[in-house]
């Protein structure tokens, strides 16, 4: 009991230590988009309770209102409203949340399924490291928007198989970063050493090897959610992604395309908000890779 | 050289096979395609007919085989939609694409090559720095964000551009420039990077030594080097992303190529029109990929004569 308050005590300053140390060393750029970052974080989680209207309520004598400031604007509806009179900025803020969740499972997916491959191919090595890597290279040979277009089509566009689309995306760069870094660390007199005193090689792979591949992980995995947003706004703005009424982002830029000489604000808001989360995530992610100083593949 | 050829000609091999059979497979995970093609309604005698017309009533194996073969004698079915063969539809969007991909592959190069330089000529003060922000921020712009507010200015808003087909010149600045946002941000970093890493080196100093003027030693002896890294970043990366993003561009420009086929014929559900015009980019981007490899190699003694 002394003990654990003990380690309670020392820990918690150390944790705002090293948080205001992190603070001190960013740029401004950096933090203003740890500041966005957490702010968009925060208006995802609590849409429901933030959006003024029902997403998908419409209004015969609120269609095509413009944002405030502008000539026929109509209270209550601060971004304006659709071609169905639904209120932009609810859309847009359950969009986003839409948006983020799919990228974070996207990439959840991707960086099991990746990491899991690495990890198999790096220590077994032999014809599995063989197989992985081919399908690998196979992988990097084909532009994934191709093999997003296929399963889409074949499967056809709901959320769960936009989820197994988007986490399909990159798990071959998670395989690479893994396998990389496990061939290294199986070099290392401390794998020898935990072999040497008998452990298995599921606990060398869990217990010894994993979590030294944990910070190349990270910055990966937040370069995937860049990527992933883009990817989904792309293919929903495509019309191939998620179908309407539920919208994100990129699915109000594409359907509000057609109302651009009219009502531009229905493809302007979303789009800046794409805008808005890719940069910060970039941003973000750059950081991380600096501060880790991780070298991986650029692109 | 000739072992880099054959392993690098082997590798294309292996994989554009397990892409072709993937792909077939793919498609056929989706039931019965003769649903997508007709719908609900239809006799029995009608349906069989339909199944036989489409080649349909072989075994899974057999049209397999029949899909392979296929390959050979250039016959790849018929569209679901258009019901033409899919070879005829595929060959007339080549052009078009081949086009928009050359002028934007063009633009990206004009355009972020001296930009590349500058920023590592400049890396210490502001020019660089502002160069890399921009190339930094533009790859976080996906194709279709950058279009549809280029559209909102430039066509609707000023009225000085055209926005559909591929008709006149003007018809290609948009998408090509569309296109080229996220290429040129990725080729500028990757210049600026084998920049540097030549303009550290000794024969640089040498070449100032003699008194070369600078931009000689900068372009001939800098970015002459710099290039062969350039150019296979160039064919390796920017295949990819061109691809994708041609697939974007054209189906928001309704330019008539290989990508808004694509995008068409997956919402159709037009599978012998999907699978080959997948192949067919596939393919077209494993070659490309190969070649540089092999012409990588061919510059390289190192991969030449295998011993990296």
């Amino acid at each position: 009991m002394a003990e654990a308050t003990f380690h309670g005590r020392t820990a918690r300053p150390a944790g705002i230590a090293a948080l205001r140390r992190i603070w001190r060393e960013a740029n401004g750029l950096q933090r203003a988009a740890l500041c966005i970052g957490l702010a968009l974080l925060a208006v995802a989680a609590f849409a429901p309770l933030i959006a003024p209207h029902e997403p998908t309520a419409q209004s015969l004598i609120a269609r095509l209102r413009p944002p405030i400031g502008f000539e026929r604007f109509k209270e209550g509806y601060l971004l304006g409203t659709d071609e169905l009179g639904r209120d932009v900025l609810s859309r847009s803020l359950h969009g986003l949340q839409l948006t983020l969740v799919l990228a974070m499972l996207g990439a959840s997916i991707g960086l099991v399924l990746g990491g899991g491959l690495g990890l198999l191919s790096g220590i077994a090595g032999g014809t599995v490291d063989d197989i992985v890597m081919a399908a690998v290279d196979a992988q990097i040979a084909i532009p994934f928007t191709l093999i997003a277009l296929l399963v889409l089509a074949i499967f056809g566009s709901s959320i769960e198989v936009m989820v197994l689309v988007l986490g399909l995306y990159g798990w071959e760069q998670y395989a690479r970063i893994v396998r990389a870094e496990v061939r290294r660390l199986m070099q290392m007199p401390f794998v020898e050493a935990a072999r040497a005193a008998g452990a298995t090689g599921s606990r060398i792979a869990f217990r010894h090897v994993l979590p030294n591949t944990v910070s190349p992980l990270v910055v990966q995995f937040t370069l995937a959610i860049s990527n992933i947003v883009l990817l989904e706004s792309t293919l929903s703005f495509l019309g191939i992604g998620v179908q309407p009424p539920t919208a994100t982002l990129g699915s109000m830029v594409g359907i509000g395309r057609d109302y651009m000489p009219t009502a531009p604000w229905i493809v302007v808001v979303p789009a800046a908000m794409i805008l808005l989360v890719t940069f910060t995530v970039q941003i973000l992610g750059d950081w991380l890779r600096d501060r880790t100083d991780v070298r991986l593949i650029d692109r | 050289m000739l072992r880099h050829v054959l392993r690098t000609l082997t590798k294309m091999a292996v994989t554009l096979f397990a892409i072709v059979t993937l792909v077939f497979f793919a498609t056929r995970l989706s039931g019965d395609p003769i649903d997508f093609v007709v719908g609900q309604g239809i006799t029995q005698e009608d349906r069989e007919l339909l199944t036989r017309y489409y080649g349909l009533d072989a075994s899974i194996w057999e049209q397999y085989w029949r899909f392979l073969g296929s390959f050979v004698d250039g016959q790849f079915g018929l569209s679901f939609v258009e019901r033409r063969p899919v070879g005829e539809i595929v060959a007339e969007r080549i052009w078009p694409s081949l086009q928009l991909l050359l002028a934007g592959i063009s633009f990206t190069v004009l355009v972020s090559v001296p930009l590349g330089i500058l920023a590592a000529i400049h890396r210490r003060t502001w020019i660089g720095s502002a160069i890399m922000t921009i190339a930094f921020v533009g790859y976080a712009v996906p194709n279709f964000v950058l279009a549809v507010f280029m559209v909102l200015i430039f066509a609707f808003t000023l009225n000085w551009l055209p926005v559909v087909g591929n008709s006149t010149p003007w018809h290609f600045i948009m998408p090509t420039i569309a296109l080229s946002g996220t290429l040129i941000a990725a080729l500028t970093r990757f210049t600026r990077n084998a920049m540097l890493d030549v303009l550290s080196q000794d024969f640089m100093r040498t070449a100032r030594a003699k008194g070369l003027p600078e931009h000689t030693v900068i372009l001939k002896h800098g970015f002459s080097n710099a290039s062969i890294t350039v150019l296979s970043v160039l064919g390796l990366q920017i295949a990819g992303l061109a691809a994708a993003g041609n697939v974007v561009v054209e189906a928001i420009f309704a330019w008539p190529g290989i990508g808004d086929l694509l995008v068409n014929a997956a919402i159709l559900r037009d599978f012998p029109v999907l699978q080959f015009a997948v192949l067919a980019v596939a393919f077209a981007v494993i070659v490309v990929n190969g070649a540089i490899d092999i012409a990588y190699g061919y510059a390289d003694p190192r991969i030449r004569l295998g011993s990296a």
